[in-house]
């Protein structure tokens, strides 16, 4: 817990997570996410591999992967560049305690309150994502994130369950926009729509 | 009596249920699976419009898309659609339809008078009658075309619907499903391809619906039945009826429309009424089928006069007649298919006109042969026809409807959109899809010219099957069922030669064949020129029915074949799309996304008012109780800043977090003054050039570590200058190590400016840091906790002038930190501001902002020439040192101040010297910002004005024609506070 009095918001302006259902499917705002991104410096791919695998418990994913154990995930985000995950309550130091494992090998820059993120289940979960980005979802396997623009917003699509289960982060600032998006197109969609598997 | 003109059996309608309508206020009665078209027909209303040069009388040529006529105002009120096509309107019970383009009444239309002169009215009418006078154009002749141009109206309400965009991904789209497109869909199913199978109508089964085939010896409709069923079990199989695919893109990308509820009186709560859908497909299968074509003759226009396809369509689909007794005029054997249905039906068949000598015969009716329809009578609609037979002599035809058949054009649209022509295939005498198809698109069936039932399906699977062999699936050819395999008997006819009455080609834009010779006459000959003097082929209908006619007509008459005469471009999309479906979710509040501050809330709560700033909502002033104008507020938040503490929410500008042994080099070569030697501890202000030397961006750069620098941009630029850096980073210097990242949205940061602003921090930055001028001085920044532990930076940077900070502490805690500032605060006089004090507190300061580096100005002119650092390089750094690059009188960057404190000073008002004429040869700059100043207590503003620096004190004019102001205002040096700095660094 944090020694200051300062009382946190949630990314739509809440003390607490806003959750919708609307036929079927499941919105959820999860603000427990603490973020890092992290950077190889020039030449310390191997260094950064070692050191961050330490920490993490998993190796540094490739192209469009996400990994994960414990407390931690990551994904790709770029050529040499990741995005780590923890939880905030716990782990909200995330940056400072991979700084301390990766040293000079990596730039670590804290990313928490950089993003929003949504959490979208149920059966019709393609069908909402069909409306909202030009991903291939019916190919996406789990465990893999990919990027792309949910109504002009570059944002971040993981899949946690092939079809039925799956996140978006996108700019907080932008977090309100992002989930009017997600709830909209969710009425769109909420009756019965054939989608491919 | 209800539905006269109602078969007794037949049609793929559901007789059970009985749909009520009204057109022109009258009540008719339909049933499900009929079309606003077939209902009418069935109650005998084959008037359905007016057209829209003459107002001629006009009821549906086509039961289809391509349908130029039975154009109508569908639904009531803000639903109100104009230009709908019957043809394909689904009926529903309630539906309201108006007659559109005449007055009073459909019947009686006043300005049917068009008609009595349209001996006038040919092509090229308005360009050569509205020349003179000159000034009539505008006030008179103009407004009046106007007035009478188009055809439905608008309802001028918002659109209450809403509309969807959406993705979709394939490995084969098939485009129609009738007999080749269901083949199709069918063999790429079965084999596990992941296939969209897309028509525009609502009912699938293409032409099979409209014929009265069999196959395998069962109605056409088991089939389809069949297949559909199949299709819908199938897992990878998405069969999208009521999707019309209207665009072929680059990449295998196609756009549709699916018309979600245009079939329901309402869309259901959240439901779209039309998605645009984006299909990336990695094959596709063109099967759109094929339109007739009408051939013209004298008055070939009358309600009643439909292609011979639509008068079986509606009595085989539809069981609607047109008319008890019918005559069809016909070129080719499809048009004896129209008799023979129809004199299946009961109706009477008054003759078969076939140009052809060789005309088959019938037992059951009389076919007359080289016969050719010369004319047509019947005001309303048709009563009967005038045939020149083969003897030469002239015969009167009584009946009610006439079946015209010219032959079939392959649907070839979407096989242009990406620029390829279509190739003439003699043997049907129309177009069929060219050699240079879209990458990933093949045809298949009446498309690509095969016509008959046998011959789509082949080939159908056939496609599917070559298509999925590109794609490295195994496939077998499903087994297809026996059909017709006529082939297609025609003879090339396109007008009827004749002097008397006019014979129409485009019905939708009244264009006769007389027109076509006009145009050919007046030298308009290429057929693009064609198109645009007689407007053959523009509106709703693009010419489907019409243009192959009329380029044949050409062709005849300059002398050419047709293929060289060739046709129009096809464009997307290929039916009408309406505007709100292209907006989609994009349309009001929802046009763009809005980024909101994480003061945002507490903002609201201060009762703020906000202002757009690219996609920031940001609060643009914080109005108090008995403040009764904007001024008001703004002067008391900018006298309080300058003489006690105001915050301010600068989330917005944007932060770039800067890592990597090299990522002071790298920042050294970005902006154009030194950042290598700057300090850990230190911010610097940096100027940042474009490659041409002019300025790009500004802000600060803050050196948080010998490896680490958070840089600041402006709101406006944040994306631009962290593009930058990226393309700087990955493709003009790989070699360096540098890491970049936006951190804009992650932290909160407040501006705390003012005399009293390092007493406020004081009680908030926890006491571990030391705020005393020595330990932390301008242009000072650290890491620092606040509020008993919570991690943040500040920067002491002034943008206003003043003793100022900005203070950065995680997002989710930036509505906390204000309060606290705000609580903290009270007995100190803090007060929130807005963007409009801030532009005063800056403009005062004489701080460039987005109006003075606006891309058409250098260092030089903003007097920070001298930034540019000439020990080392940095983009646009040479190109700045151009000698012409500020012309022989440079401009420079000034204060202005009115001489009358009382007069305004206006942005974007132009420098003139005094005793100058008001002219643009005088003109020696612009005021690029202006603002009441409360601490001057006049308006002032900032300039570039040629000279400037060496005319400080002299008098000039701020000149503004479009507002008719022009001021005389002193030049002075642009800072009106505190010129040496003496506050910021208190």
């Amino acid at each position: 817990m944090p020694d200051h009095a300062l009382l946190p918001l949630t990314a739509l302006g809440a003390r607490t997570p806003r959750v919708d259902s609307v036929g079927g499917l499941t919105i959820t705002e999860v603000p427990d996410v603490a973020l890092a991104s992290l950077a190889c410096r020039r030449g310390c791919d191997a260094a950064l591999a070692a050191t961050a695998e330490a920490l993490l418990g998993v190796a540094l994913p490739p192209v469009a992967g996400w990994a994960g154990t414990g407390p931690y995930g990551v994904f790709w985000t770029g050529p040499g560049q990741w995005m780590v995950e923890a939880p905030y309550a716990t782990h909200e130091d995330l940056p400072d305690r991979l700084k301390a494992v990766v040293d000079d090998a990596g730039s670590v820059t804290e990313q928490s309150d950089a993003w929003v993120r949504f959490d979208v289940e149920g059966e019709h979960a393609l069908a909402l994502f069909e409306r909202l980005c030009a991903l291939d979802l019916g190919r996406m396997p789990a465990a893999t994130v990919q990027r792309t623009a949910i109504d002009h917003l570059g944002c971040f699509v993981q899949c946690r369950e092939a079809g039925r289960r799956y996140g978006a982060y996108g700019p907080r600032s932008a977090a309100a926009s992002l989930h009017h998006a997600l709830l909209t197109a969710a009425r769109s969609v909420s009756r019965d729509r054939k989608v491919f598997p | 009596m209800s539905q006269t003109n109602r078969l007794a059996g037949g049609g793929l309608i559901d007789r059970s249920r009985v749909l009520t309508f009204t057109f022109d206020g009258r009540t008719y009665q339909g049933h499900p699976g009929d079309t606003l078209a077939s209902a009418l027909l069935a109650n005998g209303v084959r008037l359905m419009g007016r057209s829209f040069k003459y107002h001629r009388p006009r009821g549906p040529l086509s039961a289809g898309s391509e349908e130029p006529n039975a154009l109508v105002e569908l639904r009531d009120g803000a639903r109100r659609e104009p230009n709908t096509r019957a043809t394909t309107a689904e009926l529903f019970d309630g539906l309201t339809a108006r007659s559109q383009n005449r007055w009073p009444s459909l019947r009686f239309d006043a300005l049917a008078v068009n008609d009595r002169l349209s001996t006038f009215l040919t092509a090229g009418f308005y360009y050569k009658t509205f020349m003179w006078p000159r000034s009539f154009w505008e006030k008179v002749y103009e407004p009046a075309i106007r007035k009478a141009a188009g055809l439905g109206r608008l309802s001028m309400q918002d659109d209450p619907d809403v509309y969807d965009k959406g993705f979709l991904h394939c490995d084969l789209l098939v485009i129609g499903a009738g007999p080749a497109g269901l083949a199709a869909a069918l063999t790429a199913g079965r084999a596990g391809a992941r296939v969209i199978l897309a028509d525009e109508d609502f009912r699938l089964g293409g032409r099979l619906n409209a014929e009265t085939l069999t196959l395998d010896d069962a109605p056409a409709a088991d089939w389809v039945a069949a297949i559909l069923a199949e299709l819908a079990s199938l897992p990878t199989v998405r069969v999208m009826p009521r999707t019309t695919v209207v665009g072929a893109f680059d990449h295998g990308v196609y756009g549709a429309v699916e018309r979600v509820a245009d079939h329901l009186p309402v869309p259901e709560p959240g439901m779209p009424r039309q998605i645009l859908w984006r299909i990336y497909s990695r094959r596709a299968l063109l099967c759109a089928g094929a339109t007739e074509r009408p051939i013209a003759f004298a008055d070939n226009d009358r309600p009643g006069i439909l292609q011979a396809g639509a008068l079986r369509a509606y009595a085989n689909r539809w069981g609607a007649a047109v008319a008890r007794r019918v005559a069809v005029f016909t070129n080719s054997d499809d048009g004896h298919r129209t008799a023979r249905d129809l004199h299946a039906h009961g109706l009477e068949i008054a003759a078969v006109i076939d140009v052809r000598s060789d005309a088959p015969r019938s037992p059951d009716y009389e076919v007359l042969a080289g016969a050719q329809v010369v004319g047509t009578a019947g005001r309303l609609g048709l009563t009967g026809i005038t045939v020149r037979t083969a003897d030469g002599g002239t015969r009167k035809v009584s009946c009610g409807a006439l079946g015209v058949s010219g032959g079939w054009n392959p649907a070839v649209h979407l096989t242009c959109h990406q620029g390829a022509r279509p190739r003439w295939d003699a043997a049907i005498a129309a177009f069929v899809p060219g050699p240079d198809l879209p990458p990933g698109l093949a045809v298949a069936g009446a498309a690509a010219g095969t016509f008959s039932t046998a011959g789509a399906l082949r080939e159908g699977a056939a496609g599917a099957l070559a298509a999925l062999a590109d794609l490295g699936v195994a496939a077998t050819a499903p087994a297809l069922p026996r059909a017709e395999d006529a082939p297609a008997g025609i003879t090339a006819f396109w007008h009827v030669a004749s002097d008397a009455g006019r014979a129409w080609l485009d019905q939708q834009n009244d264009v006769t064949v007389k027109d076509v010779k006009l145009a050919h006459q007046e030298g308009f000959r290429a057929v693009e020129h064609l198109k645009r003097y007689t407007t053959l082929g523009m509106a709703t209908d693009q010419g489907k029915t019409s243009n192959m006619g009329a380029l044949a007509i050409m062709a005849e008459l300059t002398g050419k074949p047709i293929p060289e005469v060739g046709t129009t471009m096809f464009r997307p999309p290929y039916t009408p799309v309406a505007l709100g479906t292209l907006a989609g979710r994009s349309r009001g509040d929802d046009f763009r996304p809005r980024r909101l501050t994480p003061t945002h809330a507490w903002a609201a709560e201060q009762g703020a008012v906000f202002v757009e700033v690219g996609t920031w909502m940001r609060a643009q002033y914080f109005p108090r109780p008995g403040e009764t104008h904007w001024r008001q507020t703004v002067d008391r938040e900018v006298l309080a800043v300058r003489s006690a503490v105001g915050v301010c929410d600068v989330t917005t500008l944007g932060k770039i977090d800067v890592q990597g042994t090299d990522a002071a080099s790298f920042l050294d070569r970005i902006y154009c003054n030194g950042m290598a030697k700057l300090a850990v501890g230190r911010v610097r202000y940096g100027l940042m050039l474009r490659e041409d030397g002019m300025a790009k961006d500004d802000g600060t750069a803050a050196r948080l570590a010998e490896d680490h620098f958070v840089v600041t941009t402006t709101t406006a630029n944040a994306v631009a200058v962290f593009r930058h850096m990226e393309f700087c980073r990955q493709c003009l210097w790989p070699d360096l190590d540098v890491q970049v990242i936006s951190t804009t949205d992650a932290w909160a940061q407040i501006a705390v400016a003012g005399p009293r602003a390092r007493d406020l921090l004081r009680r908030v930055v926890d006491p571990t840091t030391d705020l005393s001028n020595d330990a932390f001085p301008f242009m000072a920044c650290a890491a620092v906790t606040v509020c008993g532990g919570l991690r943040a930076r500040l920067f002491r940077i002034s943008f206003s002038g003043e003793l100022a900070y900005e203070l950065a502490v995680p997002a989710r805690y930036g509505d906390a930190l204000v309060r606290a500032l705000m609580a903290a605060g009270a007995d100190l006089g803090v007060t929130p501001y807005g963007t409009e004090a801030l532009g005063v507190l800056r403009i005062e300061k004489g701080h460039a902002a987005g109006n003075e580096i606006n891309g058409q100005t250098t260092a030089r002119m903003l007097g920070l020439g001298r930034m540019v650092s000439s020990k080392k390089d940095s983009i646009g750094a040479v190109l700045s040192r151009r000698e012409a690059l500020d012309g022989p009188v440079p401009l420079r960057l000034v204060g202005l101040r009115p001489v009358n404190p009382a007069d305004p000073v206006v942005a974007g008002a132009h420098l003139l010297a005094r005793g100058a004429p008001t002219t643009a040869a005088s003109d020696e700059g612009w005021v690029t910002s202006a603002a009441f100043s409360p601490h001057v207590g006049s308006a002032i503003g900032l300039g570039f004005l040629a000279g400037g620096e060496g005319r400080i004190g002299e008098i000039v004019r701020a000149v503004d024609p479009l507002g008719g102001t022009d001021v005389a205002v002193e030049v002075v040096v642009p800072h009106f506070v505190d010129p040496d700095g003496e506050k910021l660094r208190a």
